[in-house]
C-alpha cells in the first residue's frame, strides 16, 4: 500500500497543515452560535490531516528502502533578481515522526476540548485558534525552508500569544500572553538574523535540495571553511543564533519566564501548546539544522552551550518545581525541565534521544495536563494542591490515567517510556567526550523530579480531603476520560520503540535497520545507567513519600519542606527570582526611560509651547485691538450681512475628518471623470 | 496571459475597499486598519509595474515597496499611539464623537 501512496505524496503532504489552516481560516468568520460546528470542522480537519500525516509515516517507515527515506520537494516562491527564494516539504523519519505525533495528540486535544470548554461563551473561536495553531506546527515540522519553518514559527507563536490571552478579559492572563509574545520575541531576532546570515553565505534556506541543501555535505563544509568575529565559524555563529531562538521557544533558562506564566490559558492549551507540541519546536529545530551545529568547526562551541544550556535548565526547572503549589505551574516547570533533557541530548549529540524523548513526553505531559485538567474541573475550578487531597477515592478514572502519566515522567522502571527515553537521554550525555556536567545536571534533575511528582501526586490524591469550601469533586465526563486513556496507552506503548533491546526508533532516525538484540541489556554499561535510574527513581520517590505520606489536614498548613529549607523555599516558589530580576534590571531602566522623556515633555515643551501660545495671544490681542478701533467700525455693516452667508458655510466644518475626506474623495472622483471625458 | 490586469484589479479593489473602510468606519482603529489597507493596494502596484514592465532588473519597485512598509509599520505605531491617548482623553475610539473642532 505504502508504495502505492508514495508517488502521490508530494501533493498530499501539503494537505496535512493546509486542512487545519483552512479550517481555523473558515471558523474565524462563524459567528459565535455556530459555535459547535465549528468544533466538529476543526477535528474534521485534523482527523483528516491526521490519517495523512500517519499514512507518511508508514510510507516512511516502509521496509523498501535501502538507505534513510527521504522526500523532498522545492518550489521557487519568488525570485529577486537571479536570487531565488524557494519553499518546500520534506518528508524524512524525523519530520515523519513529529507530524505523525503532533497530529494525533492534537487530535485527541481536540476531543478533550469540545467537552471540557462546552461551557464557553467564545467556544467556536477557541477552535478557530486551536487549528490555525495546529495547521502552523505541523508546517514547522514538514517545512524543507528554513524561511518557511520560520514562518510557521511566527504562526504558532501568534496562535499561542492568542490562546494564553483566551481569557482577556483578566489582567493576568492578558499580561501572560504579551510576556509569552514579546519573550518568544527576543529569541526569534536571533532566530532571523542566523537565518539571514545563512542565507546572505549560501543562498539558499532549504535544507535538501539534491545535494545543494543547507543540511547537504557541500554546503555545510564551504560554512565551517569561513571564520567570522571571535574566530568561530560561520556555521557556528548562525547554530549559536538558532539556538537561541530555539531556547525562547522551548522556555531554556533564561528565557524560560513565560512558560510557567502561560498557564493562564485554558488547561487543553497548556496540554497541548505549551507541553506537548510548541515548546518541543525549538527543540525539534536545534534536531532539525544539528548537521550545522556539527559540522561548526573544532571548538565544538554549539553543541557544547546545547548541552549546558539544557542541563541547567533541567536541574534548574526541577528545583523550582519542587515549591509550587499550583498543579499547573509545577506541571509547566516539569516541562521546562524535560525540554532542557531534550537540550542536553542534543549537545551530546543524542538527536534519536532528544527525539524519543521528545514524542514520549509529548504523550505523558498531555496526558498530565489533560488529568490536571479533569481535576480542576472536577474540583470546580480549584488549582492549589494544598487544598485538594484524597481525590483519587472520588476521581478513581482520571487517578487512574494521572497515575500513568506522572509515573511515565518520573520515569518508572520498564513498562513506561519516560524511564526508556529518559535513560536514553542520559546515555548519550555520560558517553559525551566533553565533560561530565550536563550528565550530572541531567541525573540530579531526574532525582528531583521523581520527588515533585511524587509530592504532586501525594497531596492531590491521597490522603484527606482538605478543601471544606469545595464539596463533591465529581468524576468527568467519557469526552474527557476517553483521550485520556487513548494518551495513557500512548505513555506505555511507546516504551516498545525505544529500549536498548530493540533501537528501533534510533535505527531508523539514522537511516539503519534495527536489530533485536536480547543480550544488550546485560553489557556492563548498560546495566550501570539502568542500576542508575532505578537508584534516581527509588531514592526520589522514596524520600518524597517519606516527608508527604501523612499530609495535614489543615489546606493552610506549611509545607514539610518549608521547615528544612527555611528561606530557600520562599526563593524556589518564586521561580528563583528571576522575573523578579529581569523587572528590575531591564523593566525599571526603560520605565526610568519613559519617565525622563515624559519629564522632560512635560518640564521643557511644555512651558515653551505655553510661552510661544503667550506670545502669540499677546500679539493677537494687540493686533485685534488696533482692528478693532481703527478699521472694524467701518466694516461692521458689511460684517453683520456677510455673517448669514458664513453662518451657512461654517455648518459644513462639522469637525469630522470623515466628512471632510467623503469631500474629497467626491471631488477627486468628479476631477478623475472630468479628466478621463476630457482626453476621450 | 498578461497577468497585469489582473493584479491592478486586485489592487483597486483592494484600495477601495480600504477607502470604503476609512470613510464608513467610526472606530478610530478600523479605520487606521483601512489606511493599511489602501497603502498596500498602492505596494501591489509598484510591485505589478515593475514584475510587469520593462526594468525588471533594476529591483526598484521591490525597493520602494521595502521603505513603504518600513513607512507604514512607523505611520501604524504613531497611529495607534494617538489613539491610546485619544482613548485615555476621552475614554472613546468613535471618531463621531470627536468633534470639537466643529464649525
Amino acid at each position: 500500500m505504502a508504495d502505492a501512496l508514495i508517488p502521490h505524496l508530494p501533493c498530499l503532504l501539503w494537505l496535512v497543515p493546509l486542512l487545519p489552516l483552512l479550517a481555523g481560516a473558515i471558523t474565524a468568520f462563524m459567528p459565535n452560535r455556530m459555535g459547535r460546528l465549528a468544533s466538529w470542522l476543526a477535528l474534521g480537519a485534523l482527523l483528516v490531516s491526521c490519517a495523512i500525516a500517519v499514512a507518511a509515516l508508514a510510507c516512511a517507515l516502509a521496509p523498501v528502502h535501502e538507505k534513510a527515506f527521504r522526500l523532498e520537494t522545492a518550489y521557487t516562491w519568488f525570485s529577486f533578481g537571479d536570487v531565488a527564494l524557494k519553499v518546500g516539504l520534506v518528508l524524512d523519519p524525523l519530520s515523519a515522526a513529529m507530524g505523525a505525533m503532533v497530529s494525533f495528540v492534537a487530535f485527541w486535544i481536540f476531543l478533550y476540548s469540545t467537552g471540557y470548554m462546552k461551557s464557553e461563551a467564545r467556544f467556536g473561536r477557541f477552535f478557530c485558534f486551536l487549528s490555525l495553531f495546529s495547521g502552523a506546527m505541523l508546517l514547522v515540522v514538514y517545512s524543507n525552508s528554513l524561511l518557511l519553518l520560520f514562518m510557521a514559527w511566527e504562526l504558532v507563536g501568534l496562535a499561542s500569544y492568542l490562546l494564553i490571552g483566551y481569557y482577556y478579559e483578566k489582567p493576568s492572563a492578558a499580561a501572560a500572553a504579551q510576556k509569552a509574545f514579546i519573550t518568544t520575541r527576543i529569541g526569534d531576532m536571533a532566530f532571523f538574523l542566523g537565518m539571514i546570515w545563512l542565507f546572505g553565505q549560501t543562498g539558499t534556506l532549504l535544507f535538501f535540495d539534491h545535494g545543494r541543501g543547507l543540511l547537504e555535505t557541500g554546503v555545510l563544509g564551504s560554512l565551517a571553511g569561513v571564520t567570522t568575529v571571535g574566530g568561530l565559524t560561520v556555521s557556528a555563529a548562525a547554530a549559536l543564533l538558532l539556538l537561541v531562538g530555539a531556547m525562547g521557544k522551548s522556555g531554556q533558562v533564561p528565557l524560560h519566564t513565560w512558560l510557567p506564566d502561560a498557564m493562564e490559558g485554558p488547561t487543553p492549551v497548556s496540554a497541548l501548546i505549551h507541553a506537548a507540541t510548541m515548546v518541543a519546536a525549538g527543540v525539534f529545530l536545534v534536531a532539525r539544522t544539528h548537521p550545522i551545529f556539527m559540522n561548526s568547526g573544532i571548538t565544538g562551541l554549539p553543541l557544547t552551550a546545547t548541552a549546558w544550556i539544557g542541563g541547567i535548565t533541567a536541574l534548574y526547572a526541577a528545583c523550582v518545581a519542587l515549591g509550587q503549589n499550583d498543579i499547573k505551574r509545577i506541571l509547566a516547570y516539569s516541562t521546562v525541565s524535560q525540554l532542557g533533557f531534550m537540550m542536553v541530548a542534543l549537545g551530546t549529540g543524542g538527536v534519536a534521544a532528544a527525539m524519543f524523548h521528545l514524542i514520549a513526553h509529548a504523550f505523558f505531559k498531555a496526558l498530565l495536563f489533560l488529568s490536571a485538567g479533569s481535576v480542576i474541573h472536577g474540583c470546580h475550578d480549584e488549582q492549589d494542591i494544598r487544598r485538594m487531597g484524597g481525590l483519587a477515592r472520588a476521581m478513581p478514572k482520571t487517578f487512574f490515567a494521572y497515575a500513568i502519566g506522572m509515573m511515565a515522567l518520573a520515569g518508572f522502571p520498564f513498562v513506561f517510556s519516560g524511564f526508556w527515553s529518559k535513560e536514553a537521554v542520559l546515555h548519550s550525555a555520560e558517553t559525551w567526550p566533553g565533560g561530565h556536567g550536563p550528565f550530572l545536571l541531567a541525573a540530579t534533575a531526574a532525582l528531583l523530579t521523581a520527588f515533585y511528582m511524587t509530592r504532586q501526586a501525594m497531596l492531590v490524591f491521597f490522603g484527606k480531603p482538605r478543601n471544606p469550601g469545595v464539596t463533591h469533586p465529581h468524576e468527568s465526563p467519557p469526552v474527557i476520560l476517553v483521550p485520556l486513556f487513548v494518551l495513557a496507552a500512548g505513555a506505555v506503548l511507546l516504551a516498545l520503540i525505544g529500549t536498548p533491546v530493540w533501537p528501533w526508533f534510533e535505527e531508523w532516525l539514522k537511516g539503519e535497520r534495527a536489530v533485536f538484540n536480547g543480550l544488550a541489556l546485560t553489557t556492563p554499561e548498560a546495566l550501570k545507567l539502568i542500576g542508575l535510574s532505578l537508584a534516581l527513581v527509588t531514592v526520589g520517590v522514596t524520600a518524597s513519600w517519606l516527608v508527604y505520606r501523612n499530609p495535614s489536614g489543615d489546606s493552610r498548613a506549611p509545607d514539610p519542606l518549608e521547615h528544612k529549607l527555611g528561606a530557600a523555599w520562599k526563593f524556589l516558589g518564586d521561580g528563583m527570582r528571576f522575573d523578579a530580576t529581569y523587572e528590575r534590571f531591564i523593566i525599571a531602566p526603560l520605565v526610568a526611560l519613559a519617565r525622563v522623556v515624559d519629564g522632560i515633555e512635560r518640564q521643557l515643551f511644555v512651558p515653551l509651547m505655553a510661552l510661544a501660545e503667550g506670545l502669540i495671544k499677546l500679539v493677537g490681542r494687540w493686533t485685534g485691538n488696533a482692528d478693532e478701533k481703527g478699521l472694524n467700525d467701518g466694516f461692521n455693516h458689511v460684517c453683520s450681512s456677510l455673517q448669514g452667508s458664513a453662518d451657512s458655510a461654517s455648518a459644513s466644518q462639522s469637525g469630522r475628518p470623515q466628512a471632510y475626506l467623503r469631500a474629497i474623495g467626491l471631488g477627486a472622483s468628479v476631477l478623475l471623470i472630468l479628466y478621463f471625458w476630457l482626453i476621450a | 496571459m498578461n497577468p497585469l490586469p489582473l493584479l491592478l484589479t486586485l489592487s483597486s479593489l483592494l484600495f477601495v475597499l480600504g477607502l470604503f473602510a476609512v470613510l464608513t468606519r467610526r472606530n478610530a482603529i478600523l479605520i487606521l486598519v483601512g489606511i493599511e489597507l489602501m497603502l498596500n493596494a498602492a505596494n501591489i502596484n509598484f510591485i505589478a509595474f515593475w514584475r510587469y514592465g520593462s526594468a525588471e532588473a533594476d529591483l526598484t519597485g521591490p525597493l520602494f515597496v521595502l521603505f513603504s512598509i518600513a513607512i507604514a509599520a512607523a505611520e501604524a505605531a504613531v497611529g495607534l499611539a494617538i489613539i491610546l491617548m485619544v482613548f485615555r482623553h476621552t475614554r472613546s475610539t468613535d471618531l463621531n464623537r470627536l468633534d470639537s473642532l466643529h464649525g
